[in-house]
């Protein structure tokens, strides 16, 4: 299986073994039995590199394919997870997937209420680094301004990937390595 | 099977064999990829079978089976790769404490050992290796010897320490190789072997630096302006997601926060420029200041250098360690002092950061540079006294020969003279200049990591020890006040790099061992600095992106190895060599070791190919095609950057018509204003929907006469065009308001058939008209 790995993902045989490595630590003992373990939020969110990310809750909910949408990831899931946030991966995956996890709602376009939502997760928790609403409502419009082409109040995908493509950081900043 | 579907199914098969290779392009889910690999595959698999059958069947199976091959050793050829970079977890440690900037500079680290462990492999095994196994042994000739009054001393650690005594005289430098043309039983020629590997190690540098360069330029985005995108590059980039350590994490959100509410205040309101001529007083009296401050850095280290030539010639004793070590340490006091006295000075000018950083780095860049050139003058002023000297010395040792020859025939009265035989060491020596610079060089960079190490102790060891400990009996909070933990300076610390780098290019000529010791040098810093790193410092307040200034960095690393490859070149060029050390002794230039090997070693039509290729007629017209060809190529991509542009500005007018369109607003754009108001028999050219139907719908009517209308389509039609537009707008009163109603039947004028004005129609032959 690790021989189609190679093909399907974006990571080595040395980082996928590493991988299945520490999935294996998370799984519960009760589940070491079971051919594809299902790993649940709260454990994955233990893990140091996405443990401090402000974004990890929705990382794990993009990435799951479990019906119930509680976030549990499998091996195959969180394998997903590490190609598409390693240092090999296409601009094309990483801004699809940027999408996805900055859009909260799930409803296929960042809208003001998304946008609000990705604001007040990177400023922070504490009530003296958040934004006042004058500052977000400003904050927002420039945002809508600067890639909203359709303007019809909402960043789709081919126009966030736009903006994205243009950014010189953001294949360096989109990563996150075991 | 036929040849068709042979070729059908080839190409199927690539198809599939392309699909494979692209698979992980694709945002798919895992499970749906691995259903898609699947049968790929089995597809691939069972085809390939098939078309190897009928002739060259087993080429076919051997070509198929060799390619696997391949690509299996490819795959764990590059696993291996990545699997023998070393250091990769120390680093990623950094980078989830620090952020990519920090671990940036880590990343150049290992890159410049990588660079210096391939220069060691060139020197150590075509110029150390040789010489010490097949070239003669210590003390057999005068130059490996040590001389007899620098004997008593030899061995003594303060000598050794200054790379005297027994170091001196060792394969470390220039002057301990000999000069025989071939040596040992292969017949290796060292002197060339040496002159190639000093000049090829700086077009190895230049390649690898080179390479680097591009691969991190096509890394860069797509080329937009700064300002396009400000907002929302700083929404969806700025999170760093390789940060794992929740301190840093709550730095980086204050620092995001911070940006946020900069760059909202900085849109709401304009800069109002107060007292315009005081900031440029200040700007330009800043200056001022640091010129002077340059210009004295400059001139110290000219009157350092000067004096020490004057200790030189007194004896060694009468000198104190700081008398003796005077260059060196002044050099490093002033890369150390002057950096922060620049950024207090520039403090005056009140700079946005990014651009007094700019301003910063360029001011320590001039710093280390005119040190650098300063040292390397006042180096030569001393190189051009030693050749003097040995002019003398020269002299006396051919006059002392000439002694003995006439003693010798004078005594025994017979003309077959026996060479002097004299111990080695008893033998008088030149003052061998290149061995001299070698030893200069090499002080310098141990003083340098010398001062390097006792910084990172002293500026961020002891005091974060100061800090934690005497907090708790202290009056205010030093943790968060003055002093508090230091940051990583990560522009000092890669232009130390980069200016080491530059010396160990100089140097690596006259001292070969220089590139072993720069090579440990490295290997210690990583460790040494990785956990000086972690233990002292903390994450910097203000986090600033390091991916642009990759390539700014290796700009000055390529700057500095043209610059330090100009003092190589010159004195191979145009100093001569020693008379009496080094592999080049006895020669009139440096270079003529590569004459004498095309005149000696290869055949000789090569010979006169050189000096055919040699001639000024040849060269210089050779000059004037290269300069040609650069002009050539600047133009053409002048050109291609003007189409760029213009390119992109289209895009950009049509993304606004669009933009316009959809919201149903007059044109904003003047070049499509004037543009309609040129053309007023037309109609408009953002036409509405409905207008557009409009003008399908009489088009369509004619579709049912196609005979008449196949016969002459080209002038007809634009001539049925022209007229059905010209009806159209006839029939619109204001074409730019929006169309509400649907277009009335047309009256009798408006007909096709009464439209068929063919120019010349009747005489054509084409029979009556229609519709009469």
């Amino acid at each position: 299986k690790s021989f189609y790995d190679c093909e399907l993902t974006f990571l080595t045989k040395q980082e996928i073994l590493l991988a299945h490595k520490r999935f294996t630590e998370l799984v519960a003992k009760e589940d070491r039995n079971d051919p594809s373990p299902r790993v649940p939020m709260s454990k994955i969110l233990t893990l140091p590199e996405l443990k401090s990310n402000p974004f990890r809750k929705r990382i794990c909910h993009v990435f799951s394919t479990s019906e119930s949408k509680d976030g549990s990831l499998t091996f195959e899931d969180f394998l997903d997870l590490l190609s598409a946030f390693s240092d090999s991966a296409t601009l094309e995956i990483k801004s699809h997937y940027a999408f996805r996890i900055f859009d909260f709602d799930d409803d296929g376009t960042l809208d003001r209420g998304d946008l609000e939502k990705l604001v007040n997760c990177l400023t922070g928790e504490t009530d003296d680094t958040r934004l006042t609403p004058e500052e977000m409502k400003q904050l927002i419009n420039n945002i809508l301004e600067e890639s909203d082409i359709d303007k019809d109040g909402t960043v789709n995908l081919s126009e966030f990937q736009h903006v994205i493509s243009r950014s010189p950081d953001f294949v360096s900043s989109f990563k996150i390595v075991l | 099977m036929s040849e068709g579907e042979m070729t059908r199914l080839k190409e199927e098969v690539e198809e599939k064999k392309k699909l494979i290779s692209t698979l992980r392009n694709k945002p798919w889910r895992m499970r749906r990829r691995l259903e898609c690999l699947k049968d790929a595959q089995q597809f691939v698999e069972k085809f390939e079978g098939a078309l190897g059958k009928g002739k060259g069947r087993k080429l076919y199976a051997f070509k198929v089976m060799m390619t696997k091959k391949w690509i299996k050793f490819n795959r764990d050829f590059e696993n291996f790769k990545t699997a023998c970079i070393p250091w990769e977890r120390k680093i990623k440690e950094v980078e989830s404490h620090f952020g990519s900037s920090v671990a940036s500079y880590f990343l150049f680290l290992r890159w410049m050992y990588g660079m210096n462990l391939v220069l060691f492999g060139f020197v150590f095994g075509l110029v150390v290796i040789p010489e010490v196994l097949m070239g003669l042994p210590y003390g057999s000739i005068p130059r490996k010897t040590v001389p007899r009054d620098e004997q008593a001393k030899a061995m003594d650690f303060s000598v050794l320490f200054e790379f005297g005594g027994y170091c001196k005289y060792s394969f470390l430098f220039y002057g301990y190789y000999n000069n025989q043309r071939t040596i040992g039983l292969l017949q290796f020629r060292l002197p060339l072997s040496y002159l190639l590997v000093g000049v090829g190690s700086f077009g190895y540098s230049l390649m690898v630096v080179i390479r680097t360069m591009a691969k991190n330029s096509n890394e860069g985005g797509d080329g937009a302006e700064e300002g396009d995108f400000t907002f929302a590059w700083k929404m969806f980039t700025s999170w760093d997601y390789l940060i794992g350590n929740s301190e840093t994490a709550d730095n980086k959100f204050a620092s995001i926060t911070t940006s946020f509410k900069e760059s909202i205040v900085d849109e709401q309101e304009n800069q109002k420029d107060e007292n315009i001529h005081l900031r440029r007083f200040l700007r330009v009296l800043a200056n001022l200041l640091i010129l002077c401050s340059l210009g004295g850095s400059g001139y110290l280290i000219y009157y350092v250098v000067k004096r020490s030539q004057t200790y030189a010639n007194m004896d060694e004793d009468e000198l104190s360690w700081f008398e003796k070590n005077e260059v060196e340490f002044v050099m490093s006091l002033l890369g150390l002092v002057c950096p922060p006295l620049f950024e207090t000075i520039a403090e005056l000018e009140e700079y946005h950061p990014r651009i007094a950083l700019k301003w910063q780095l360029g001011r320590i860049f001039a710093l280390f540079l005119g040190n650098l050139y300063t040292f390397l003058f006042a180096l030569f002023d001393e190189v051009n006294a030693k050749l003097e000297r040995e002019e003398t010395i020269k002299n006396a040792t051919i006059w002392a020969m000439k002694e003995h020859y006439s003693n010798f025939s004078e005594l025994n009265n017979s003309t077959a003279i026996t060479p002097l035989s004299i111990n080695p060491a008893d033998v008088m020596r030149g003052p061998c200049w290149e061995t001299a610079v070698g030893i200069e060089f090499m002080k310098l960079t141990v003083s340098d990591i010398q001062v390097t190490y006792l910084t990172i102790l002293f500026g961020d060891f002891l005091r974060a020890l100061a800090v934690r400990f005497l907090n708790y009996c202290w009056c205010w909070d030093l943790e968060a006040g003055f002093p508090s933990y230091a940051e990583f300076d990560i522009s000092g610390n890669v232009l130390g790099l980069i200016f080491n780098q530059g010396m160990i290019w100089m140097g690596a000529f006259y001292a070969p061992g220089l590139v072993g010791l720069n090579v440990l040098r490295l290997l210690t810093s990583m460790y040494f600095q990785c956990w000086a790193v972690m233990t002292c410092n903390v994450p910097h307040e203000r986090v600033f992106k390091a991916s642009k200034s990759n390539n700014f960095y290796m700009g000055l690393l390529l700057l500095i190895l043209f610059l330090s490859m100009l003092p190589v070149v010159y004195t191979i060029m145009t100093l001569p060599p020693s008379f009496d050390c080094g592999p080049f002794s006895g020669k009139q230039k440096m270079y003529d070791v590569i004459i004498e090997t095309i005149d000696k070693d290869l055949p000789a039509f090569l010979g006169t190919l050189f000096t055919y290729a040699a001639n000024p007629g040849l060269i210089i017209p050779a000059v004037l095609l290269m300069v040609l060809a650069i002009y050539y190529l600047n133009s053409v991509s002048k050109a291609y950057k003007h189409a760029n542009n213009e390119l992109r500005k289209k895009m950009q007018m049509q993304r606004d018509e669009e933009k316009n369109r959809r919201n149903n607003k007059d044109s904003t754009n003047q070049v499509m204003k004037d543009l309609e108001d040129l053309l007023p028999k037309k109609s408009p050219i953002s036409a509405s929907a409905k207008e557009n139907t409009a003008n399908i719908q009489p088009l369509s009517e004619l579709g049912d006469k196609p005979s008449k209308v196949s016969q002459k389509p080209g002038a007809v039609a634009t001539g049925r065009g022209v007229n059905l537009q010209r009806d159209v707008s006839l029939a619109m009163a204001n074409p730019r308001m929006a169309v509400t109603r649907p277009p009335g039947p047309r009256g009798p004028s408006a007909l096709p058939g009464n439209t068929l004005q063919v120019p010349g129609g009747r005489g054509r032959g084409r029979g009556q008209n229609p519709r009469r």
